[in-house]
């Protein structure tokens, strides 16, 4: 069995079309990451697996369980982190752990090695209230609160959103320790460094999947070679090169320019060495957001010309 | 259960921490008692009036005697001269002039036709209408005493029931109970759920095995605790405090409370089911009830005044029913045999708005 | 360095109760550089931009903004320079064309010189077809753009961007860059809070708040350099990681 398993799953709001037929097979034990800007329809996606929406078309299961059908079994064995703060900000920690505890028939006590690991660092602070909290520090009491009725598996939708990176290594650490305890884990990010931190990715724009597999593979998926130029004039150097014709995926990266070319590169080094005699050029490996981006170019012209 | 009370203390503690919130919830009450009880009292008690006496014989200074002994009116000026009327009510010390004619004695024992004149400030009309009624009732009182006293036995006795000082607080203890009620109940209710909404903590409720029922008694039951409290409040201060007799079944009374604090909750439920945020929970509650409560239950301006089609529209509220029954029971002594009407009434729509809360309430999101 | 400097800021301190937003910043911004301000969510950037831009009075210490002292000239300083907030700050229910308009009125732009402005604008937007529309329905990156756009309408020589790209895709980011590089290279001075750490590397220089205090500041190479690390997420973990993370 499948921890989840969706087929043709479609979300529709009354004129935006969040999901577009999504088919997907998550693992048992599994750390699973859905990797897209704002919009991708990460949120639709996760309220349907938590038995939050209702789906269009399309049906899914989470641990064998329909979505829409037996949402009651998925209420219990879930733990659900959504993307905008959920605690109650004026209660305590401690409250809030509580409630969250009580809510779900839950013993602290009985379960407490669950959140050890995490609830331990904001166990100092247990009598302040959840609203004054760091960003770092309300994740892992959200965490916490998720992780209290031991859940056979975790939705996190972007947790680790505008939380200090400190934070967030830690953060991903833990995920990490859970995940070796046997839990199957289901997180959403917009941040395309955080992909390696996954099993497995998928890459959601825009409703659909662009991609899907291992970190590694991903970053092979790039047509061709790529290349990066480097200097000091990033601005001008990067109008210059998608102004070259058999220039690409002109993308800037920082200070550098992301590209890819038709042909011999010899002869790119020099073109580009006589209008910027300090830039160099060099081969490098895509990252995710290379990735991605070369994806997300194709998928929207591909849009453009079933629209046109 | 174990679900349910976490939920509860939850909840109080909501309430406890937002204090301020908390503190206009318990004084309110009292608040809002004290000045229905005080300032704003419908009763004319010592209005000015200035009398312009051209005749000056027993006659008028009989009448204007009894007028000013009756406790409404108390005398601000004599004059003398009638330009002096558009003075003083311009200067506003004055409610009423009250002008005898010359020779008033005179002539209304020989052509028995004499000319008293009222002139009120209308700029108040309820007042000015009130102000002449009770001087007409004086003057004619004073005519009929005078025309057959001597002889001929009848005597006109008129006495107000119920209420026989025609206090108006008495009216207020039941409209500020409902209006109350539909406040802490009713908006209170609405505005707690609807925050959870809005915060995104109901996404992370509804996830968990609790069923809406104990959601929404978890978030109803600390209200109620409040709206009881002030109930007991009003009525006490309603005894000791302004002297309300309690005529009625104390029991009956306490349960028509309840019942109305009860239906009022489900109100309140029903409006947090079909509002998505905080905003429209207490315009609905506001504009839609609130209002309508003060306006059309009967409770500030009577229901018998109203055009017809206003007095249909009161209908559909039940804070008219629940003042009907309450001023029976509490006013009038009155049993469960006389106000069953209201109490099926009453019971009957907090039925309806707790089935249709059931109905609509969203286990999903969206 | 003979650079100009723009944005002079000492010991600046903001307290929220016992809460301090901005602990004793000091830092200073050259004329024409796209200086970033990175940092968490709640690590006081929006704070401190705010003071910079006049909307909020700071408890102590001093700032300046080309000449302008922030306590006594805030209403000149908000002439000089244009502000982008969290939330783009246009109204979805006015029209694009409507929405400059208003914010040109704002800055008294009227008659023949707003006409040739915004023809201007709309033809180097590219959103001839949708001048008409309702805000609320173009896509976010539009917004994004015609939000930035409205921001330097009235050509100020500084401009505060406050997390203009978040949650956007990195398409939008790279687009939305694009028009900073391009303000920066006309000589606007352009200063943009971001809590994405790798778009450090788009600024000229960068300063990273932790817990409102500035931890580093200088370009992103050096930072690098000097934390021995590879990108500016390690930068902030190899800075940050000696302390504490949480206080």
């Amino acid at each position: 069995m499948f921890a989840v398993e969706a087929h043709n799953l479609v979300k529709k709001y009354k004129d935006v079309q969040a999901l577009n037929s999504l088919n997907f097979k998550i693992e048992q034990g599994e750390m699973y990451g859905f990797i897209g800007p704002d919009g991708a329809g990460k949120t639709s996606l996760f309220r349907i697996l938590t038995s939050l929406l209702i789906p269009n078309k399309g049906s899914a299961t989470v641990m064998g369980h329909d979505v829409v059908k037996d949402y009651r079994e998925i209420r219990k064995i879930s733990g659900y982190m959504p993307g905008r703060f959920s605690l109650y900000p004026d209660l305590s920690v401690e409250e809030n752990l509580q409630f969250f505890a009580s809510v779900f028939k839950a013993d602290i006590q009985e379960n407490y090695h669950l959140i050890k690991d995490i609830y331990s660092h904001i166990e100092p602070f247990k009598k302040r209230r959840a609203g004054k909290l760091s960003g770092g520090m309300k994740q892992k009491l959200a965490l916490s609160c998720a992780l209290i009725h031991k859940p056979e598996i975790l939705f996190l939708d972007e947790p680790t959103t505008g939380v200090d990176p400190v934070s967030r290594q830690e953060f991903w650490e833990m995920l990490g320790r859970l995940q070796k305890d046997g839990l199957t884990i289901v997180v959403s990010t917009p941040y395309m460094d955080e992909a390696s931190r996954c099993d497995r990715i998928a890459m959601i724009y825009r409703g659909d999947i662009l991609a899907e597999d291992t970190p590694e593979a991903i970053c092979n998926m790039v047509d061709g070679e790529l290349w990066s130029a480097a200097g000091a004039q990033g601005y001008n150097l990067l109008i210059f090169l998608r102004s070259c014709s058999e220039c690409v995926n002109v993308y800037p990266f920082g200070q550098e320019v992301h590209f890819q070319f038709h042909g011999d590169h010899e002869n790119m080094q020099e073109k580009v060495r006589e209008q910027f005699p300090d830039v160099i050029l060099r081969e490098i490996r895509p990252s995710v957001e290379d990735v991605f981006l070369n994806l997300s170019a194709d998928a929207a012209k591909e849009k453009e010309v079933l629209n046109g | 259960m174990k679900q349910f009370i976490g939920f509860f203390r939850k909840e109080f503690i909501h309430i406890i921490r937002d204090f301020r919130s908390l503190m206009i919830l318990l004084l309110m009450p009292v608040i809002m008692m004290l000045i229905f009880g005080y300032a704003i009292n419908m009763d004319i008690k010592n209005a000015g009036i200035a009398i312009m006496d051209m005749s000056g014989d027993d006659m008028t200074r009989e009448i204007s005697d009894k007028i000013l002994s009756s406790g409404y009116f108390e005398l601000n000026e004599v004059i003398s001269d009638q330009s002096r009327v558009e003075e003083l009510f311009k200067e506003g010390k004055v409610k009423e002039v009250l002008v005898f004619e010359q020779d008033f004695a005179r002539k209304y024992n020989s052509e028995g036709v004499a000319k008293v004149q009222i002139l009120a400030d209308a700029s108040d009309p309820n007042n000015a209408n009130m102000l002449v009624n009770y001087t007409n009732g004086i003057i004619a009182n004073y005519l009929i005493q005078k025309q057959f006293s001597e002889f001929l036995p009848l005597q006109v006795q008129s006495r107000f029931r119920y209420n026989e000082n025609l206090e108006s607080v008495y009216m207020f203890v039941p409209g500020l109970i409902a209006l109350l009620a539909m406040l802490i109940s009713t908006m209170m209710t609405s505005i707690s759920i609807t925050r959870e909404k809005e915060n995104g903590t109901m996404e992370a409720i509804l996830v968990s095995p609790l069923k809406p029922w104990q959601i929404v008694l978890g978030k109803v039951a600390p209200y109620a605790f409040i709206a009881l409290s002030n109930l007991i409040v009003i009525l006490l201060m309603g005894t000791f405090v302004f002297g309300v007799p309690y005529r009625g079944n104390l029991f009956l009374l306490l349960a028509v409370c309840i019942l109305f604090i009860l239906m009022a909750l489900s109100l309140g439920i029903l409006i947090s089911t079909i509002s998505s945020n905080q905003l429209m929970a207490m315009i609905i509650s506001m504009v839609g009830l609130l209002l309508p409560t003060i306006l059309l239950s009967g409770y500030i301006f009577p229901i018998e005044n109203m055009p017809d089609w206003l007095q249909y529209i009161s209908h559909i509220f039940p804070a008219r029913y629940f003042i009907t029954a309450l001023k029976a029971v509490m006013l009038k002594g009155l049993g469960f045999l006389y106000i069953w009407k209201e109490i099926l009434i009453i019971f009957g729509m907090m039925m309806l708005f707790l089935g249709v809360s059931i109905k609509k309430f969203k286990i999903r999101l969206a | 360095m003979d650079k100009e400097r723009i944005i002079i800021v000492k010991d600046l301190v903001k307290r929220f109760g016992d809460f301090t937003a901005n602990d004793h910043l000091n830092f200073e911004v050259y004329k024409g550089e796209i200086f970033g301000f990175l940092g968490a969510n709640g690590a006081g950037k929006t704070t401190a931009m705010k003071i910079l831009c006049g909307l909020s009075k700071p408890t102590s210490g001093e700032a300046n903004i080309a000449g302008l002292d922030i306590y006594k000239d805030t209403h000149n300083i908000r002439k000089i320079i244009g502000y982008m907030s969290q939330r783009f700050s246009l109204y979805e229910d006015l029209t694009v064309y409507e929405n400059i308009r208003f914010f040109a009125g704002i800055y008294g732009i009227r008659g023949k010189e707003f006409k040739k402005k915004v023809q201007k604008l709309i033809e180097k937007l590219n959103i001839q077809n949708v001048a008409h529309t309702l805000v609320g329905a173009i896509p976010l990156g539009w917004k994004q753009k015609l939000a930035f756009s409205i921001a330097m309408f009235h050509e100020p020589p500084i401009v505060f961007l406050d997390e203009p790209t978040s949650g956007v895709d990195p398409h939008t980011r790279r687009q939305f860059w694009e028009m900073i590089y391009q303000a920066a290279e006309e000589g606007v001075t352009v200063f943009v809070t971001t809590h994405y750490m790798d778009e450090a590397e788009y600024c000229d220089r960068v300063s990273i708040m932790d817990h409102g205090k500035i931890a580093a500041l200088d370009t992103p190479a050096k930072l690098r350099e000097t934390a021995g690390a590879v990108n500016m997420n390690d930068v902030f973990l190899k800075l940050v990681r000696p302390q504490k993370a949480e206080l």
